[in-house]
């Protein structure tokens, strides 16, 4: 949001609402590589920084009655514990840990995002593209290995009649390769629509006649988008439960 | 927006930077390294930490609860101890009264035999003297009788006294 205010200067209405997103280098200028520091770098270090704080720092009295931190870093345990074992069932309970990490990565992210002038890591197709290929090859491998080729009843529907299988089948292997299409494109299309829109809000906002309108509608959004935020971490989070649940136990 | 009339301005995107390829790599390597970082905090410090203190806090409870039933428990096993101490007290009570009385009654009936029988005891003494008392009084009585007799009749027939016709006359009309 730091380089909004050059589109005010040229006079007229001129957004740059997806200018928020660009991956630029922290120090200098110049080309970014594969290891340069940049400000996608920063704000996924103040991600795990602000996780350390809350769920390290936070508990770190270990209280019976716990503190207010302690009760946030145990109220988010328990959400997501309780979510993994009521989808998975108790033999998905192991998984938890990976779960939690890609939960909190999401929430924190999408939070920090929503500070003004933020990066929102979890609005890339780059990132959220790799967290849910991630969750697709663990499943699958996950599935494989556990149950072997039984693994492949998932995509046979045994309650359908016989006719109709294989159409079902290819309908459920396209969809399964669909997952992580869906699952990476949602939760970065959820991040980037809620920002650019605020961002579009705040491009009205050099119009004084409209610009109260705009700070309410800024405002709306910006409550809608800490809704979205924590709802989309959650879908992401059950949505791998759901998945794992399939590589668990894949007969319908 | 897709027109860039910034010319030189390098900042502005032209299009998605969701779509510029060339930072992908930027954004997966420091992407899996956070990932990484984040698993290794979490596996390894906080959630075992926050699955021990919720643990800890459950059976905590856990403990309290069963301790505040035994706590209840006892209440009530003391009350019962509590009344049945009652009971046999009273019991012990009533039986030490009836015990006392019995005892007490005992010794008055035995005082009053006892006072009994010395009273008739002493009434036969008594008796006994006052009967001695009367006999010697009798005997006194008649040798009196006898000596005054004799010396009426000797002072008023001195030749028919005869000792021996006097006495058995004065026994016979004192028996009389």
């Amino acid at each position: 949001m730091a380089t909004e205010a050059h589109g005010a200067e040229e006079g007229g209405l001129v957004f740059h609402p997806m200018d928020q997103f660009i991956v630029k280098p922290l120090f200098g200028q110049g080309d970014v590589g594969a290891f340069t520091i940049t400000n996608v770098t920063l704000w996924m270090a103040l991600t795990v920084v602000a996780i350390i704080a809350l769920l390290v720092f936070g508990t770190s009295r270990r209280a019976i009655v716990p503190t207010r931190s302690q009760s946030i870093a145990e109220m988010i345990y328990g959400f997501v514990y309780k979510m993994v074992e009521d989808v998975t069932g108790k033999d998905g309970v192991k998984y938890f840990p990976y779960i939690m990490t890609l939960f909190m990565f999401i929430l924190v992210s999408n939070f920090l995002g929503l500070i003004p002038g933020a990066f929102t890591t979890t609005s890339h197709i780059a990132v959220t593209g790799v967290l849910a290929m991630f969750v697709f090859l663990a499943v699958t491998i996950l599935g494989f290995v556990i149950n072997g080729f039984g693994f492949l009843g998932l995509f046979w529907v045994s309650s359908a009649p016989l006719a109709l299988r294989p159409i079902l089948a290819l309908i459920e292997v396209i969809s399964y390769f669909v997952r992580p299409v869906s699952h990476s494109i949602r939760l970065a299309g959820n991040m980037m629509a809620g920002h650019a829109v605020i961002k579009v809000f705040a491009g009205f906002a050099a119009i004084a006649a409209i610009s109260p309108l705009s700070i309410v509608a800024i405002t709306a959004m910006y409550g809608l988008e800490i809704l979205v935020s924590g709802i989309q971490a959650y879908v992401f989070a059950i949505l791998t439960c759901v998945y794992l649940k399939d590589a668990l136990h894949p007969s319908h | 927006m897709a027109t860039d009339t910034h010319g030189a301005e390098t900042e502005s995107a032209g299009g998605m930077p969701q779509l510029d390829f060339s930072t992908f790599d930027n954004q997966i390597v420091w992407l899996l390294i956070t990932l990484v970082v984040i698993y290794f905090v979490l596996s390894r410090i906080a959630l075992p930490r926050i699955g021990s203190v919720l643990a800890e806090r459950a059976g905590t409870i856990t403990n309290d609860i069963s301790a505040a039933e035994d706590l209840k428990q006892q209440a009530i096993d003391a009350e019962a101890a509590y009344e049945k101490a009652l009971v046999d007290a009273r019991a012990e009570a009533g039986r030490i009264v009836g015990e006392t009385k019995a005892s007490i009654q005992a010794d008055l009936d035995k005082a009053i035999a006892k006072a009994d029988a010395e009273i008739a005891a002493r009434a036969a003494e008594g008796e006994k003297a006052i009967a001695a008392i009367r006999e010697s009084a009798n005997e006194s009585a008649g040798t009196v009788a006898k000596d005054i007799a004799k010396d009426i009749v000797s002072a008023v027939a001195p030749s028919k006294i005869d000792a021996k016709s006097i006495t058995a006359a004065v026994t016979a009309k004192m028996k009389g």
